[in-house]
């Protein structure tokens, strides 16, 4: 995974709230079998009319808005399915960070595992940046925690892990692996030779 | 120091934990497989050269994807039978066990993992799909995962989490016998009081006499919804009904060891005195059948009531006004409308939630003799092959084919519409699944989620009606 590295952008405005996994990326796109070109369906049943025509006023539409890399919400974003083709659809139409009041912890997770920032911020806050902040550049420090705008600063909360794996890029799996003598000694403690399905026949 | 059930299988699955960080690496007892969420968890493992840890430990199934019209049939969607055949080469290659689509045990994922006596009390169970809640009716640690973390488990058998908080949700009162009214109202009723991310960041331990009442099947319905109402996971304390319920199930421990076990298992209960971040209460005595009229499961109201205005339910919430707002015009509903005034086009009997034996027993009891509306489609989908012939015997599939239903191969099907089981533009469905969202069953498809006899009754009646007075 390419580390985070900061980035300045302006903001795409979702003005919407308690938007779900099923509105980001629709369930007949998840019978793909890769992680890429999910781009193109995000936001599927809002972007494009019943005859695939885009519609005019969704966001993701409008041309002056094209190229932005961080994606503005609301509260409660990306609830219900587990689906992580959510994330891979925002990633692949660009988007490396979203900024909303609050996040399903599954999608929040999923995010993470795929190197997209997520940001919280209070409510006030974030009713501030659609206010008045959708015409200016962001620019996002994630070893300071912070987001500048123009003459302003904010702050943000980032669990230690989850911030360095965003700005090492590892592999999960590998550090897991690293850990093989405490798996195989949990493994070895709880005597999984005689754990109920060792009966299991198939 | 006191603890909570949730708190106690936390600490007995940690592997390695950090004080640099709020997250723990902890042991995974099962592993759930589908076919839509670890075709790329697969690849990944190709990619980096790495082995299943555990095949032994994980268990795969085709449900998502799949139709349920004659499965000796070449499936139609070309795409769809990718990806199925993708499962098959995988657990092939992998070593994993596979409940395929002509296996006498395939079905939806969480109805057949607990009926198979492979979800047990005390584990932790994962799946890539945010219904693995249900398991957590057996007092297991059960949660939906992505497909990155699928790859993980898959690698490790473990996974880093952050520790939720602890919610306890405590059902007082009891429903009054034989009125129709279900668990599955009592579950849409608590994601309307607590809202969709009222358990978010927690953990929700049910309890209550109301709970220990129920069987097996209606935990899981409760269970099941957890994640509507933004909790990972939701769990009830094993009892003797659950270690009844895993008697003599095919993968169930047995004898000595499954009587040695279940002394284990009295030990997972919350102890005196452990603490709660959070508490609420609600009492269900007088609870009536529940409706959704919205796009998304909080949007509920009582069936004998009307659709609110957007003030009415969002109580001074912007946000939640502008949701409302949006919500009925796309469902086509304005407020005031009686709910038992609402015709439905569609009925949908299945999914996780409701598909097991007592659900199909419940909603046979309501058209047995009748007749399906002439304007309405009517099907019902058996959560499992094992739930089909349970159900068959019983003459359950005559009954429901008598009064006009479609008899169905169970899968996930018309819960979320991935296979041709999906509404059109603008019908409107009342359905025993989760989740009521825009385009969730259709593109402009309009759900209503209710239980299996509100659902029965109102594919016969053409509209909802309140199943205590109907019945």
């Amino acid at each position: 995974m390419e580390p985070f590295r900061n980035l300045t952008s302006k903001v795409v405005p979702l003005d919407i709230a308690n938007i779900d996994t099923d509105q980001i990326i629709p369930k007949q796109f998840l019978k793909l079998l890769g992680k890429t070109g999910y781009g193109e369906y995000l936001f599927f049943n809002w972007r494009y009319d019943d005859h695939g025509i885009p519609t005019k006023t969704f966001v993701l539409n409008l041309p002056e808005l094209k190229g932005r890399q961080i994606l503005l919400t609301r509260e409660n974003f990306g609830i219900g399915s587990s689906r992580e083709h959510a994330v891979w659809a925002l990633k692949d139409y660009g988007f490396k960070v979203i900024i909303g009041v609050s996040f399903a912890d599954i999608f929040y997770n999923n995010c993470f595992k795929n190197g997209v920032l997520v940001i919280k911020l209070d409510k006030n806050i974030i009713e501030d940046f659609f206010s008045s902040k959708t015409g200016e550049e962001f620019d996002i420090d994630l070893s300071h925690q912070q987001i500048r705008i123009g003459s302003s600063s904010y702050s943000f909360e980032i669990d230690p892990t989850l911030k360095d794996s965003l700005e090492s890029g590892t592999d999960e799996i590998s550090k897991t692996l690293q850990l093989e003598s405490q798996i195989k000694e949990y493994e070895d403690e709880n005597n999984l030779a005689v754990k109920p399905d060792s009966y299991a026949i198939l | 120091m006191a603890q909570t059930l949730y708190d106690k299988i936390w600490d007995n699955h940690i592997v390695y934990s950090d004080e640099n960080s709020d997250l723990s690496l902890l042991y995974i007892d099962r592993h759930y497989i589908h076919e839509v969420t670890s075709p790329q968890a697969f690849d990944g493992l190709r990619i980096n050269k790495r082995r299943v840890r555990r095949p032994d430990l994980t268990f795969a199934t085709v449900d998502h994807n799949v139709p349920t019209t004659d499965r000796s049939l070449p499936i139609i969607d070309q795409i769809s039978s990718l990806q199925i055949k993708a499962l098959e080469n995988n657990c092939k290659e992998f070593g994993i066990s596979l409940f395929d689509i002509h296996d006498k045990y395939q079905g939806i994922v969480h109805v057949i993992g607990p009926e198979l006596g492979l979800t047990l009390p005390g584990y932790t169970i994962v799946c890539g799909d945010s219904h693995t809640s249900t398991h957590g009716a057996f007092g297991s640690l059960a949660f939906g995962i992505g497909t990155s973390e699928v790859e993980h488990v898959l690698a490790t058998q473990c996974l880093w989490m952050k520790k939720s908080k602890n919610f306890e949700i405590i059902l007082n009162g009891g429903l009054k016998n034989n009125n129709g009214v279900s668990s599955k109202d009592v579950i849409l009723n608590i994601i309307r009081k607590i809202g969709t991310s009222g358990g978010s960041g927690s953990v929700i331990e049910y309890k209550g006499d109301y709970i220990s009442s129920l069987s097996m099947e209606k935990r899981m319905t409760i269970c099941n919804m957890s994640i509507e109402g933004g909790a990972r996971a939701g769990l009830v304390a094993p009892d003797d009904t659950t270690f009844e319920y895993l008697r003599g199930k095919i993968f169930s421990p047995k004898n000595e060891l499954f009587e040695d076990l279940i002394d284990d298992w009295k030990n997972l209960r919350s102890d005196h005195g452990a603490k709660y971040d959070r508490t609420f209460s609600i009492n269900i005595d007088n609870l009536a059948p529940q409706v959704t009229w919205g796009t998304n499961p909080a949007m509920t109201v009582d069936v004998d009531s009307v659709i609110p205005s957007p003030d009415d339910y969002a109580k001074g919430n912007d946000e939640e006004k502008k949701s409302a707002i949006k919500a009925l015009k796309y469902m086509d509903l304005k407020p005031g409308i009686q709910i038992t005034d609402i015709p439905i086009d569609r009925v949908f009997i299945g999914s996780c939630t409701n598909a097991r034996l007592e659900d199909l027993i419940e909603a046979s009891e309501a058209v047995k003799g009748k007749r399906v509306s002439s304007s309405v489609k009517a099907m019902v989908v058996p959560g499992s092959q094992q739930v089909k012939t349970a159900a068959e015997k019983l003459g359950l599939d005559k009954i429901f084919m008598n009064a006009g239903f479609e008899w169905r191969e169970p899968g996930c099907s018309m819960c979320l519409g991935m296979n041709p089981d999906i509404l059109k533009a603008g019908e409107r469905c009342a359905s025993t699944s989760n989740r009521n969202f825009e385009g969730r069953q259709g593109t402009g498809g309009r759900t209503h989620l209710v239980s299996p006899i509100m659902a029965a009754a109102a594919a016969i009646a053409g509209k909802f009606v309140d199943v205590r007075e109907w019945i």
